[in-house]
């Protein structure tokens, strides 16, 4: 009976916590409900939000991508190398490169057999050297007249772009993960690869579609990142994966596969963008005074206690059903 | 979970199976290609000086890559280390430099920053361990934690400063040499050997590899399966702190971030090309040894030739790739 009860409070904690949090930065600072801050911590995110979607499918197959953050910067550099060209050309460059770096991926990892964490090691660091190759060993600056910036900085009535394409893309991801065949094939992949290829399954071409799709949305977060920044920025992203699987597990998404959600992972990022932003407030006020250096160390705690707290609720479970 | 390996560990390096052999010879042919290789292309390459260059540096890797082995053995992985040098390699200057607190003498400051910087890279090794074996979190996710969290700890100690010092005594443990051979070779090479003796000669050794060949039937055999677990991702800490120090040693400066970054790679590369299978049950150190030799051979080999830094991290993630694709394809025939 607890232990049902424990699940299902952890399968709701993210957005239990999220309410939490914004109710509690409403009572303490003035703005922080204000339409300008609302807005520009959605627009912030989203380049989160989009590794993480990513990952959640990786991890739902029992598999890992930790080459995501470097994929977004190379992509970033690409994008804003054909940022003069125009919105489409920056578009499509950026999320071309991420795709074939995903097909890189998914290629190492069903063919090549490659555990998934030395695979997308691997392409962290050659996405790393290609990035700084291409950009030069520094920033690049992209075409402000052709229109490229606005899929950073623009709005469609009071929303910011980039949020709506992860709103677009979430919904999309839901859709495919609980009304299509390819959705549960991901899970079931994850539940047991070997069960789910009696079940007349592939789970390498799941395997493969899903570092694809990882690796195409960290593509399109790069452009995003180079459109919002002005800038294509080849040494970006580090820290990104550890974010995204924080969002991804927060979100109740269990590390072993076979079992998760898509909504629960944008909650998941949506908190930990959330208390990045309650943090910032903290600064303003003068309460504490956090360098940027302790982003990465507040996102390890946070992936800490998630994942603690995971492992005693299964092992809890496990006890009872035993 | 229904993975059960049914192979039985090796006990020692002595019973390898011929398949491990040709494993580790795989690593001595592409060495010695890389020598030949170089002997041919390379400018000066036959010189002591670029023989003494190639040993500084191939410590560190050697250092972390024997705890990673250790780790591996028993079928984990420690993705940490390269923040935990960093941590180390951020704390012992700060005690040294009498920051923490004023130290009068400063032998006696270099020795509780050595022992001090160690020590807390192998505690938060003892940490991982924690993780991995009290909440049986993956440990690819338990070290990634201060995989990211660590260089972050590192560099909020300093607030991200670069720490320059010119202490003697200390830098002594990377620029020093002995009989014309560098001081961090003989660390090297008691870590090592207190390694091989372990593994070879100790209960501890057997059980390392009893763990990592089939988990579920070392517990059954009542072995202590949680404190292998816990003493093999702290040695790997340790470890990584004496690999911290030694950068810095080389370099009498301390950047928090670039201590030992990428070094995980490293380390797992010369495990895997040095013929140890990444899925636990093997603990080839020498080979290990010549694993971490051919890593920064290709390293010296590419920078030697003028190849930029950016596209040398391309051909080594290429490399690391193959190697480990080899070996798992000669394990699986």
């Amino acid at each position: 009976m607890e232990v049902t009860r424990l699940e299902r409070l952890f399968k709701h904690g993210a957005t239990i916590a999220l309410v939490v949090l914004i109710a509690f930065g409403a009572i303490r600072y003035d703005n922080f409900l204000s339409l300008y801050n609302v807005m520009s911590v959605c627009r912030t995110n989203a380049m989160f939000a989009l590794v993480s979607l990513g990952m959640c499918f990786v991890i739902m197959t029992g598999g890992i991508d930790l080459s995501v953050g470097a994929v977004a910067a190379l992509a970033s550099v690409a994008a804003a190398k054909a940022s003069p060209l125009g919105v489409t050309a920056g578009l499509a460059t950026g999320i071309a490169v991420g795709f074939a770096a995903g097909v890189v991926n998914g290629l190492l990892v069903t063919r090549a057999r490659l555990l998934p964490f030395i695979t997308t090691l691997v392409t962290m660091l050659a996405a790393n050297g290609c990035a700084l190759l291409l950009a030069g060993n520094q920033s690049v600056a992209v075409s402000y007249t052709s229109g490229f910036t606005d899929i950073g900085q623009g709005d469609l009535g009071i929303f910011p772009i980039p949020a709506l394409i992860v709103v677009a893309l979430y919904v999309l991801g839901s859709l495919i993960l609980h009304r299509t065949s390819a959705g549960r094939s991901v899970l079931a992949t994850g539940g047991g690869e070997e069960a789910s290829r009696l079940m007349g399954l592939r789970p390498d071409a799941t395997k493969f579609a899903v570092y694809a799709a990882s690796g195409a949305l960290a593509g399109l977060a790069g452009v995003l990142l180079a459109a919002g920044s002005g800038a294509g920025q080849p040494t970006e992203g580090v820290g990104w994966e550890l974010f995204a699987i924080a969002s991804v597990v927060i979100g109740g998404t269990l590390l072993t596969g076979g079992a998760g959600s898509v909504l629960a992972t944008l909650a998941g990022g949506l908190l930990m963008g959330t208390l990045f932003t309650v943090l910032n407030f903290e600064n303003g006020l003068g309460v504490i005074s956090l360098s940027a250096y302790w982003q990465s160390v507040i996102r390890g705690l946070m992936l800490l206690a998630v994942v603690v707290l995971q492992a005693t609720v299964m092992q809890r479970g496990h006890r009872h059903a035993t | 979970m229904t993975k059960a390996s049914s192979t039985l560990a090796p006990t020692g390096g002595r019973t390898a199976s011929g398949l491990a052999w040709c494993s580790r010879y795989g690593a001595l042919a592409a060495f010695g290609v890389l020598l030949a290789l170089n002997i041919a292309a390379t400018p000066y390459f036959l010189s002591l000086q670029t023989l003494n260059i190639n040993l500084t540096q191939v410590c560190t890797i050697i250092i972390v890559a024997v705890g990673m082995n250790l780790v591996i053995a028993t079928g984990g992985i420690d993705l940490s280390v390269g923040s935990l040098m960093a941590i180390s390699g951020v704390l012992a200057p700060m005690i040294f430099l009498g920051q923490v607190v004023p130290v009068g003498n400063t032998a006696l400051a270099v020795t509780l920053a050595i022992v001090a910087a160690i020590g807390v890279a192998g505690l938060l090794g003892l940490f991982n361990g924690w993780l991995v074996s009290r909440f049986g979190i993956q440990p690819i996710v338990a070290t990634l934690i201060l995989f990211i969290a660590g260089r972050g700890i590192a560099q909020v100690l300093v607030d991200g400063n670069l720490q320059t010092f010119s202490v003697p005594q200390f830098a002594w443990l990377g620029q020093g040499a002995l009989l014309g051979i560098p001081t961090q070779v003989f660390v090297m090479a008691a870590i090592v050997a207190a390694a091989l003796w372990t593994m070879r000669r100790t209960r501890f050794g057997r059980y390392v590899l009893a763990v990592g060949g089939n988990e579920r039937a070392a517990s059954m055999a009542a072995l202590p399966v949680r404190r292998i677990k816990l003493a093999v991702y702290a040695i790997s800490g340790l470890c990584a702190g004496v690999a911290g120090l030694v950068v810095i040693a080389i370099n009498s400066a301390s950047d928090a971030n670039q201590i030992g970054l990428g070094t995980e790679l490293d380390a797992i590369a010369a495990v895997a090309v040095g013929g140890s299978s990444l899925g636990g049950g093997q603990a080839h150190l020498l080979g290990t040894v010549l694993g971490a030799l051919t890593i920064q051979l290709i390293r010296y080999t590419l920078l030697a030739n003028g190849v930029p830094d950016a596209a040398a991290l391309v051909v080594k993630a290429g490399v690391i790739a193959l190697a480990v694709w080899l070996q798992q394809a000669q394990r699986r025939k």
